[in-house]
């Protein structure tokens, strides 16, 4: 393995981590405040399929995004309702949303396009192409140092960076300003956050819509940026991922961003080396390399990662009087 | 109340029997379904130019997992549809049960060979389609490297790829050709996503044309080989004018001709037999159009009509891979 297939690899990984670490930050926003969330899979869905449709028909990648993030931000607005407004059952709306967005993304698809739920494919300003990075060209042919510049860090689509810059972002919202300590309060102790006169609706309202704005941006990366175009089902599990990669990650910003990076590059290695060969073992077979990122996600959860404790609140709907 | 009981019962025998005595044909779409732009797409594109021309009707189930294929088949069966066809190779188990139970259905199977008195096996001869393409490929290629993008790894699957193999080897036995496949379940089938990470790897490594067969997934390597400003080879139906100008070719595989000719044999469709389809019954070929024929030089095509006229008079083997499990050539 030479140093360009590593960059290569890295690159890689950087586009298949950045729909995990949209998710991922976008669960941490929800439970941190107290609501569980294993609908970010729907909500990347629904933002996938009405991107990719809105782009299709406008020829803007942009007007996609905003309808993308609509949506997304739609069915998070429905699961606080259910869960802040109603005191439902998190999971249980959670799920409604998977299957509310796997099957209305497919129909609407159908309905409109006639093309099996799939979206024609977007081309030209239709989808987000990749930056790339001014003089890559020539800051590329400087040794060792050149390619990380020319080949890893220029050349993505404009989410991969807004993914990237988020995580900066969450960690100084959740632990730099008034709002985020109130977030992280209602997480833990929603009591006292009502003692304190602070409305827990309205901030848990708040963090679910911010979720939705995350999963939103991943969903419209998945079928404007990384694919062109949507797909019945296109997620593929995403959405859970993420979570796994949240409960790695304990729930705080930077160690998602490793989680998510370290998922994106099982996934880039399981990609590129399908067949491995080692001196004395034998070739490794392909389903091994597939397996490996699940494999490896239940060696780290299981042993690895130590006590992960979610924010104490979490999947309580919280009752002002009893 | 009784009499309305009585004339509802007997509307709904009537019905029934109607359906009995007028069976209309019914299709079957693997996993990925009939807008994958390939393989699904061909068939059902048969079965619409059946419609259109006998203004017949036909029912069709497209699967959405793995569980609903013997339910589907089953339904179908019950309901009086007759003949089923059925395009993919994951019906074969299935269908080797399910056959017995209806002797009166006539069942024809795309792409796997079943041995029951009532089912007509419909299989296609891969490698021999893909071989041209490959020598295409191998001779269009200015780097020495091409590619190849699997569905789900199975042997039909590595036909297609062992054949591609042979045919860039004939053009010059040093081109190194990258293989991989997209998984080992039915999803491998719809990931679009992963086929363009692939074709991706693939470009890094120094491959200038990439050949898929992979359905649905190749929407992903197509695009991935368009952005990438090289050249991809399509599969099952015409690709060609999906990316105009970037699609080297396609390797036709007349899945649509297989079920037109099923739905047309209708009742009387020879079933407990097997039917092979390769270059010679134009059951596979390569496609040539306004799209790509700037990209294919008059030499080459008159070299791929030399070398599919010695495949069909028997001058050249294709080696098939399903026959040892093995490929000479990689």
């Amino acid at each position: 393995m030479d140093y360009l297939t590593i960059i290569q690899i890295l690159d890689s990984m950087l586009r298949l981590s950045a729909p995990l670490i949209f998710a991922c930050l976008a669960g941490l926003f929800s439970e941190r405040s107290g609501i569980f969330d294993i609908g970010l899979e729907g909500k990347m869905l629904a933002s996938a399929f009405f991107s990719a449709a809105v782009a299709a028909a406008t020829g803007s990648v942009w007007l996609g995004l905003m309808a993308g993030l609509t949506a997304s931000m739609i069915l998070a607005a429905i699961h606080g309702f259910a869960s802040i407004t109603f005191q439902g059952n998190q999971l249980i709306s959670g799920v409604a949303i998977n299957f509310l967005a796997s099957g209305m993304t497919a129909l609407i698809g159908q309905n409109w396009f006639r093309l099996g739920g799939r979206t024609p494919s977007l081309s030209g300003d239709g989808r987000f192409l990749p930056i790339e990075f001014p003089f890559a060209e020539s800051i590329g042919k400087i040794p060792f140092l050149g390619p990380i510049y020319s080949e890893l860090l220029s050349g993505h689509t404009i989410l991969v960076y807004v993914a990237l810059l988020t995580v900066p972002l969450t960690w100084w919202l959740l632990f730099k300003t008034r709002f985020g300590l109130r977030l992280r309060a209602v997480g833990e102790n929603p009591e006292a956050v009502d003692t304190g006169g602070v409305s827990v609706s309205f901030l848990r309202y708040r963090a679910v819509l911010i979720c939705g704005l995350l999963c939103g941006l991943g969903g419209a990366y998945l079928a404007t940026g990384m694919a062109a175009g949507f797909i019945r089902d296109m997620t593929a599990g995403k959405g859970f991922i993420a979570l796994a990669a949240l409960i790695f990650a304990k729930w705080r910003p930077a160690y998602a961003l490793y989680a998510c990076l370290l998922f994106g590059f099982l996934e880039a290695i399981a990609i590129r080396y399908q067949n491995i060969t080692i001196e004395g073992v034998g070739t490794i077979p392909v389903q091994f390399m597939q397996a490996l990122p699940y494999i490896l996600t239940i060696v780290i959860l299981a042993g690895l990662v130590g006590k992960a404790i979610p924010p104490k609140a979490g999947g309580e709907p919280y009752v002002k009087e009893r | 109340m009784k009499i309305i009981k009585g004339i509802f019962a007997s509307v709904i025998a009537l019905l029934f029997m109607g359906i009995n005595l007028f069976a209309e044909p019914a299709i079957i779409f693997d996993i990925g379904g009939k807008f994958d732009k390939s393989y699904n797409e061909s068939a059902w594109n048969g079965a619409e130019k059946w419609k259109s021309e006998t203004g017949g009707s036909y029912r069709e189930i497209e699967i959405q997992s793995e569980a609903q294929r013997e339910q589907a088949l089953r339904r179908l069966a019950e309901a009086g549809s007759n003949p089923i066809v059925m395009t993919g190779f994951s019906f074969g188990s299935v269908l080797d049960n399910v056959a017995p139970d209806f002797p009166d259905t006539k069942f024809a199977l795309i792409d796997f060979v079943v041995d029951q008195p009532n089912v007509k096996s419909i299989v296609f001869k891969e490698h021999e389609g893909s071989y041209l393409v490959g020598l295409i490929a191998g001779m269009t290629t200015t780097s020495d490297t091409v590619g190849f993008v699997g569905g789900m790894d199975i042997p039909l699957i590595r036909r297609f790829g062992c054949g591609y193999v042979q045919g860039v080897k004939a053009a010059n036995p040093d081109i190194n050709v990258i293989q991989n496949m997209t998984g080992n379940d039915p999803s491998a089938w719809n990931d679009p996503v992963k086929g363009g990470e692939l074709t991706k790897a693939q470009i890094a490594s120094g491959a200038d044309v990439v050949y898929h067969a992979a359905g649905g997934t190749g929407v992903g390597v197509l695009q991935a080989a368009a952005d990438g400003g090289i050249l991809g080879i399509g599969v099952d139906a015409n690709q060609n004018h999906l990316h105009p100008g970037s699609v080297l070719t396609s390797m036709l595989k007349r899945v649509d001709v297989a079920v037109y000719n099923s739905f047309t044999e209708g009742m009387d469709l020879q079933t407990g037999t097997v039917v092979i389809l390769g270059l010679k019954e134009d059951g596979v070929g390569y496609a040539m159009d306004e799209n790509n024929q700037d990209l294919i030089s008059a030499e080459v095509l008159e070299m791929v009509e030399a070398t599919k006229a010695s495949i069909i008079n028997g001058d050249i083997v294709v080696h098939d891979y399903t026959t040892d499990d093995s490929c000479p050539a990689s």
